[in-house]
């Protein structure tokens, strides 16, 4: 068992940090970094449900993020029927010749295994009905996607959504990224963990790369913006009685009083979900499930000869994990309000995760959902405390040094290097990372 | 007959020196990674970084030698502060492997473990880098821009098709067939290289007969870091130097190392050209050629792309995962990871 004195101080610590910002800084301040740091927390209990629990090392948590704030936009934003109506349903008899023809070459690559003799002729075939089917779905396709992104570029020039709430979202984030776990565990997942590790980060370039390209879908890098939110806006809360009333007793502005409002009103939201997730998560990690898992983890082999299905238990977890990805991701968009593909960096959804998840400590929930809070914490808060310190440093120079212009120009990117720092120092000295996981 | 030759010059311009220039340094690149993962066996995802420290060096130093005025006339002054690019980038590495992965070989930590040690030095290195030169783009390109302009091709030869080849192009091809001959001279002939060889084949066999391995790992370090610099600083040459693109190299240069086959000096040369011409080929468009080649009847309306240039960069991806499902030892058979 952690000792539960270890859990109590780190987060208590964790509060007073955040309250320190918040009478420092601003209140608002402080909620927008709480904010953040619970999705960040729920996407390091993604990776470590993955790393911690099965031992998969997925550096594809930005693409499953991104398939998660997709979701957001396909669910809530308005259809755009003009888009429909130019080549929407044109664009989906393109689809299904797609799969029609993925479908044909699978049944043909199984239906020919015993052409053994005849592995050219195989190829051949295989490699026709490939070529083939593209083209005819390029021709099919390519007028259509034309047609729907001339609607109104400036403004739309992209499908649209189905319309419906945005919490809605939430769900299907989670099954999309799970199905595309789905696909790509069966690929990836028999491979050794540099592989894996490898693949999934470039198969999460390629989601991106199509998420940014394909503009009929989320208008690519021109963003979609004004996703419907899920709490009331502040200028209707400023209008708002109660409000008023609040801000006075309370001695804020109006103004800061309302986004306060809105921010926690998001919190509750995310907090929701995380305690419903790390419960889940919780038992499933106490179960005879979780029990087996970890048996996998530390002796594959053993575990295979006590009758255990490595490789499905394997895609299992790297599915429910990814889906705790996409859920997240469609969290962000929601608090965002926006999709930007542009922002999807693996330095800031895949490392940065990671980050959070050794420095937690892996294998333990309590671990990476600290880690999430302290990590981001950090991340947002190193600007200026690196900022201070160079300030610091450099009081004895003369003000219109070239030397201390650079260093506090350059000040932003310290974040990096305390990131990699703490990240080096923890694997080094502390491996078990801030809360280790529990002898058992 | 001169409709055959415009459409050769035509591709040679547009795909095969490009792609050979893209090819060397993706090689150069993947070389690094390769010798990396068979004689320390781990993935190091710090490399994009390490590439990016030995360019940066070989940048400020290029500018302090033409603030000086020494020039190397018509070929860039960056060819002048490359050994000292060199010099900085094995202290680095080898500080790093000191301070930071020797640790791990003592306590012989599995290859994962590295890989994600290799992942903290590379945040490090990335802020490092971005504190000491920012993460705009910077220029240090001088000297004569063109071996041949495409204007004087065309006055030459009499074609319609201009093809030209940019000196940065040719400084990155012979170089990179210098270092690729060495490393592999050294490889074959020298003791060291037998050692390191012997040492990635069978370690304990190879500390049985005697070889010393913290100097294999140091020599491995040393050429990696030539290696290094001279792949960093030859992207930054060509194209231009900017701290972002360095972690997104990363992935084509892995992906090289496994499409030839990790662990193998030839495959990494080969995947890097694989993957390079695929890009190339792949997103050329080729409605000129085929306005050449094919009588004025066929000419083709469309730009005849199989894929659109955005898709450039993730065609190498995609080319990972179908090696992946197809063949994981790579093109040459080097290790399964």
């Amino acid at each position: 068992m952690t000792s539960p004195m270890r859990i109590i101080t780190v987060f208590f610590g964790m509060a007073i940090l955040l309250a320190f910002v918040g009478i420092n800084q601003s209140w608002n301040v402080a909620f927008s970094i709480l904010n953040l740091c619970v999705i960040s927390a729920i996407m390091a209990l993604g990776v470590n449900i993955q790393w911690g629990y099965a031992g998969l090392v997925n550096f594809g948590v930005m693409g499953f993020v991104a398939v998660g704030g997709l979701a957001g936009v396909i669910v809530s934003m308005p259809p755009v029927e003009a888009a429909w109506a130019a080549g929407g349903t044109q664009l989906m008899g393109g689809f299904a010749i797609m799969g029609l023809v993925i479908a044909a070459a699978t049944i043909f690559w199984k239906k020919t295994q015993h052409w053994k003799d005849r592995p050219r002729k195989r190829y051949l075939i295989m490699a026709l009905i490939i070529i083939l089917g593209y083209a005819f779905y390029r021709y099919i396709a390519d007028p259509a996607i034309d047609a729907i992104e001339a609607v109104e570029p400036a403004k739309t020039g992209y499908l649209g959504g189905l319309g419906l709430h945005i919490l809605f979202s939430w769900i299907v984030g989670a099954i999309a990224a799970g199905l595309i776990a789905m696909l790509i565990g069966r690929i990836a997942l028999g491979l050794r963990s540099d592989y894996l590790a490898i693949a999934t980060l470039g198969i999460s370039e390629i989601i991106i790369y199509v998420i940014k390209n394909e503009d009929w879908m989320a208008r690519g890098v021109k963003n979609v913006n004004g996703l419907p939110r899920p709490v009331p806006y502040e200028l209707d809360l400023q209008e708002e009685q109660w409000v008023n009333s609040l801000a006075e007793s309370m001695s804020f502005s109006v103004i800061n009083a309302s986004s306060l409002i809105v921010k926690l009103a998001y919190l509750s939201l995310f907090v929701a979900v995380l305690i419903i997730l790390f419960i889940m998560a919780e038992k499933a990690l106490k179960s005879p499930w979780g029990r087996m898992m970890r048996a996998i983890r530390d002796n594959e082999v053993a575990a295979a000869a006590m009758g255990k299905d490595v490789k499905n238990r394997h895609l299992q977890i790297f599915i429910i994990g990814s889906a705790i990805l996409g859920l997240a991701g469609a969290m962000l968009t929601t608090l965002d309000g926006q999709f930007t593909p542009a922002s999807y960096q693996p330095l800031r959804y895949t490392f940065l995760i990671w980050v959070m998840v050794i420095v937690g400590g892996s294998g333990n929930n309590y671990g990476s959902i600290i880690g999430g809070f302290i990590i981001w914490f950090f991340w947002i808060e190193a600007e200026p405390l690196g900022l201070w310190l160079i300030e610091l440093l450099t009081s004895g120079m003369s003000a219109d040094s070239a030397l201390k212009a650079h260093l506090l120009e350059s000040a932003a990117h310290t974040r990096l290097m305390t990131m990699g720092l703490i990240m080096m120092l923890v694997l080094r000295f502390a491996p078990k990372g801030l809360i280790p996981e529990a002898k058992r | 007959m001169t409709d055959i030759l415009n459409a050769i010059v035509l591709i040679t311009n547009f795909v095969l020196v490009p792609g050979l220039t893209y090819g060397s340094q993706l090689a150069l690149g993947a070389l690094g990674i390769t010798m990396i993962y068979s004689i320390l066996r781990f993935s190091n995802f710090a490399h994009g970084e390490m590439m990016s420290f030995g360019a940066m060096i070989t940048i400020l130093v290029t500018w302090w030698m033409q603030a000086q005025g020494i020039s190397f006339g018509v070929l860039p002054t960056a060819l002048l502060a490359l050994p000292i690019g060199i010099a900085a980038t094995i202290i680095l590495v080898l500080t790093a492997d000191r301070v930071v992965f020797k640790y791990y070989r003592t306590i012989k930590a599995p290859p994962v473990t590295l890989l994600i040690v290799s992942m903290g030095l590379m945040f490090f290195l990335g802020g490092v880098i971005r504190f000491i030169i920012g993460p705009n783009d910077q220029r240090f390109l001088d000297g004569e821009r063109f071996i041949m302009k495409a204007r004087s091709f065309k006055q030459m030869t009499g074609l319609n098709e201009g093809l030209a080849i940019k000196t940065t192009q040719g400084i990155t091809v012979f170089l990179a067939l210098i270092m690729v001959a060495f490393v592999f001279w050294f490889l074959t002939y020298t003791r060291t290289g037998k050692s390191m060889r012997a040492y990635s084949n069978n370690e304990d066999l190879a500390l049985l007969s005697g070889i010393n391995p913290e100097r294999v790992v140091l020599v491995t370090w040393v050429i990696t870091a030539v290696l290094i610099t001279l792949a960093g600083t030859l992207y930054g040459l060509d194209k231009s130097y900017k701290p972002f693109t360095y972690l997104s190299l990363l992935l084509p240069i892995f992906a090289s190392a496994i499409v030839g086959g990790i662990g193998s000096p030839v495959g990494a040369i080969l995947g890097g050209f694989v993957i390079a011409f695929s890009e190339l080929f792949v997103t050329f468009a080729y409605k000129r050629v085929l306005g050449y080649l094919l009588p004025d009847s066929l000419e083709p309306e469309g730009l005849m792309q199989l894929l659109s240039t955005d898709y450039k960069i993730a065609l190498s991806f995609v080319i990972l995962v179908l090696v992946l499902i197809i063949r994981p030892t790579g093109i040459a058979g080097g290790k399964t990871l």
